[in-house]
């Protein structure tokens, strides 16, 4: 600049910028600014050779770009810290493999491992289906009350995860009530829909109901309605209904009955997930002594 | 503005304070203050409380992995932190009750920041000398003195600043174990960053910023000024006497002078670069290095001490008038600030002497809010946490009340009975506990759960709810 013109009052050089009148000074930065600016840059350089930082044209594809003198990656990172978590794990992995139902049930920390584990895995696996809390909805059991389809001990329920419901595994769970909507007229349906009320409410029922009951519905259900988990036949005579428990529900169900279906976890699950998610679902509450 | 003023300063740089060497009362006083509260500071964590066998036996130790402070006799778990209010407004009160009677002395005798400034420039002087050597040798040119003596001070810095963090430290962990592991450089990387991060803050405060954190930083050396009345302590010179000042030559007269004979002896050993004849400033922390320096000039010139003293705003009004005004202790503002003191320690010693030696916290389930059964009965599932603060183990009867015909299952490792429920010493016992009652008449029942020791020492109840459908 040939002609520097300094400001009358403090003597300092402007800029030349001026904004209505007002001129800006040409005051330096404070050192200490222009010191952390140095400190940053000199940190910048030595942070993009350490870390992988500059993108290059001819990265290696996934990880295109410079690698850094350390090799970090996202990858290691996540890989370690999985490492450390698993060693972790480890200690009672093996424990708790070796362990019977009964045993885990009986120590406090096996208990709290597998429950931890199961609650997990539960939520990951199972909820969509069941809930969150386990409680199910139409046509998904509720897992928390007393009322069992297949059996509620700890070996049931473990049988169930591994092997499903209708499921595509030669020891799958396995039950199909006829199509009655086929067999019987709608006034037999409504008969026999009455009489099956009738275990849980004790109202009147028309004599036509129990014959048909007894000689088409008791051999699995059994005579007083109680079903039979052996071969997967719901309990007809307590307050929990599986598809619904007005009469319209009944006939819906004795017309044209619906089968669900649950998958064998035992090939998405390892073995010892499926143990823990057995215990964790037996806790919910309505898990029964062997 | 006329054309011959000086330019304006929009920014005025920083005069560094070199202060000088003093002896006296108020000196002394300040080396004890901080011989005192360093060596609290140093060894306190070193104190041992015996405390049993399940909880640590160091006197003051906050662990926060474990979520506790002990201090002596007193251990506080989390939901308690309000102790922690309770210590922190009693303070603050007590701060505010000792500045309105003697000023900022909390500032000049005691504050860390002092405290450590004054350690700092001790080593200063030890390195480099008084304070006309120190002048000199940070205005002089780079010399190979300049270099090692600024050297030594910086390292001696350095050292006393990892000292101070490495102090720190020990009040959050177990002291002789850290100790071990401090020596053998095997430390928890927390414990390291706090000891760097902490060595560089007492680096940088103590060593360069110095009275500029009370200045600028701190908000209490300011706000102290609003505790300030006329009945307070204030560092005050006495312009009566010491006016007009001027220099004074053995054997000349005193008449018709002040006493003040200009020496600035009290500015050269401000510790914060005031000229406390200016009268009352807002740096002043009130550390009364200036009475000393003053009173030992006065000693030499055979005139009365106290030119430069302790003394009130009125005292200081009074004697324009010729008379003197004793400072009132007990004044409105005082006797407020000793009754807030005693109502926050009273309700505090009564929260501690009246402490549940245990707890009980019960959470109903969110999901789902009741199981229907299949007889018709309904279940409300629990979390119960029992809390033992005791240092010994403690075995819990469980029960529940206020619903027609509960049943009450603890759904645990082992199943436990619900009336033989163990809590180890110094922790929670954590129960899943599951209610099941007919269905009552109203959606929503309020029950109680009550936790009770075998012999019925303690008691501990929770008023909850049983929900159901709504008929």
């Amino acid at each position: 600049m040939s002609n520097i013109e300094k400001d009358d009052h403090t003597g300092i050089e402007t800029t030349g910028h001026e904004w209505d009148g007002i001129k800006e000074l040409n005051n330096p930065a404070p050192r200490w600014w222009l010191g952390v600016l140095i400190v940053t840059i000199i940190w910048a350089i030595g942070y993009s050779v350490i870390y992988p930082s500059w993108p290059t044209l001819s990265g290696d594809g996934e990880r295109g770009g410079t690698q850094g003198s350390m090799g970090w990656t996202q990858y290691n990172e996540l890989a370690d810290s999985q490492a450390e978590i698993f060693a972790r794990r480890a200690q009672y992995l093996s424990r708790f493999d070796s362990a019977s139902f009964e045993d885990v049930q009986a120590d406090p920390a096996l208990y709290a491992f597998a429950l931890a584990g199961g609650a997990s895995a539960f939520k990951d696996n199972c909820a969509t289906c069941h809930g969150t809390g386990g409680t199910g909805a139409a046509g998904y059991p509720n897992l928390l009350d007393d009322d069992w389809l297949w059996g509620g001990t700890v070996n049931d329920i473990h049988q169930t995860i591994q092997f499903g419901v209708r499921a595509d595994h030669d020891e799958t769970r396995y039950s199909e009530m006829p199509a009655f909507g086929e067999i019987f007229s709608r006034e037999e349906i409504s008969d026999v829909a009455d009489y099956v009320l009738s275990f849980s409410t004790g109202g009147d029922y028309p004599a036509a109901g129990k014959t048909l009951y007894d000689e088409q519905c008791s051999l699995c259900h059994a005579e007083n309605g109680t079903g039979d988990q052996y071969q997967g036949a719901p309990n007809l005579s307590d307050a929990i209904w599986f598809y619904g428990g007005t009469k319209v529900d009944l006939v819906a169900q004795i017309s044209q009955p619906k089968h669900g279906m649950m998958p064998n976890w035992n090939t998405r699950l390892d073995a010892s997930t499926i143990r823990q998610l057995s215990i964790y679902v037996h806790s919910l509450g309505g898990g029964e002594a062997e | 503005m006329s054309d011959t003023a000086a330019p304006i300063k929009f920014f005025e740089k920083r005069e560094r304070a070199y202060p000088k060497r003093i002896w006296g009362k108020y000196r002394q006083l300040k080396w004890v203050a901080m011989i005192v509260t360093l060596s609290i500071y140093y060894l306190a964590p070193f104190l041992r409380w015996d405390r049993g066998l399940h909880a640590p036996d160091q006197a003051i130790l906050i662990d926060m992995p474990a979520r506790r402070a002990y201090f002596f006799f007193i251990e506080i778990w989390p939901q308690e932190v309000y102790y922690l209010t309770g210590i922190l407004v009693m303070a603050a009160v007590a701060l505010f009750f000792v500045t309105s009677l003697a000023g900022r002395v909390w500032c000049g005798y005691t504050c860390p920041q002092t405290v450590w400034t004054d350690l700092f420039v001790w080593v200063e002087r030890i390195v480099q000398g008084d304070r006309a050597k120190r002048m000199r040798l940070a205005k002089g040119p780079l010399s190979f003195e300049k270099i090692w003596k600024f050297g030594v001070t910086h390292f001696l810095w350095i050292v006393i600043g990892a000292l101070t963090g490495g102090a720190w430290v020990f009040y959050f962990n177990d002291a002789p174990t850290l100790v071990d592991q401090i020596v053998h450089l095997d430390v928890p990387w927390s414990v390291g960053v706090w000891i760097v991060a902490l060595t560089f803050s007492t680096y940088l405060m103590a060593g360069f910023a110095r009275e500029q954190v009370c200045m600028y930083m701190c908000p209490y050396s300011r706000f102290q000024s609003a505790m300030f009345d006329k009945d307070t302590l204030i560092i005050g010179y006495d312009e009566v006497r010491g006016e007009p000042r001027g220099k004074h030559k053995k054997g000349e007269s005193w008449d018709g002078r002040g006493d003040c004979v200009d020496c600035t002896l009290c500015v050269q050993v401000c510790p914060v670069g005031i000229d406390i004849r200016d009268g009352l400033q807002m740096e002043c922390i009130a550390c009364g290095l200036c009475v000393d320096a003053c009173n030992e000039i006065m000693d030499k010139v055979d005139r009365p001490r106290g030119l430069i003293r302790y003394d009130t705003m009125n005292n200081q009004e009074a004697r324009l008038e010729g008379r003197t005004q004793n400072p009132h202790i007990l004044r409105p503002r005082t006797f407020w600030y000793i009754a807030i003191l005693a109502i926050v320690g009273g309700v505090m010693l009564f929260g501690l002497i009246n402490r549940s030696p245990s707890d009980l916290n019960v959470l109903h389930d969110r999901n789902p809010l009741f199981v229907t059964l299949s007889d018709g009965t309904i279940r409300n599932g629990y979390d119960v946490k029992i809390l033992n603060k005791t240092h010994e183990d403690m075995v819990f009867s469980l029960s529940v009340s206020g619903l027609d015909g509960a049943n009450l299952r603890v759904q645990a490792a082992g199943d436990p009975e619900p009336d033989a429920l163990l809590v180890y010493a110094d922790s929670v016992g954590h129960y899943r506990v599951f209610v099941t009652a007919p269905k009552p008449a109203q959606g929503r029942s309020d029950v109680t759960f009550t936790a009770r020791t075998m012999d019925g020492a303690i008691v501990e109840t929770y008023s909850g709810l049983f929900l159901s459908e709504r008929r």
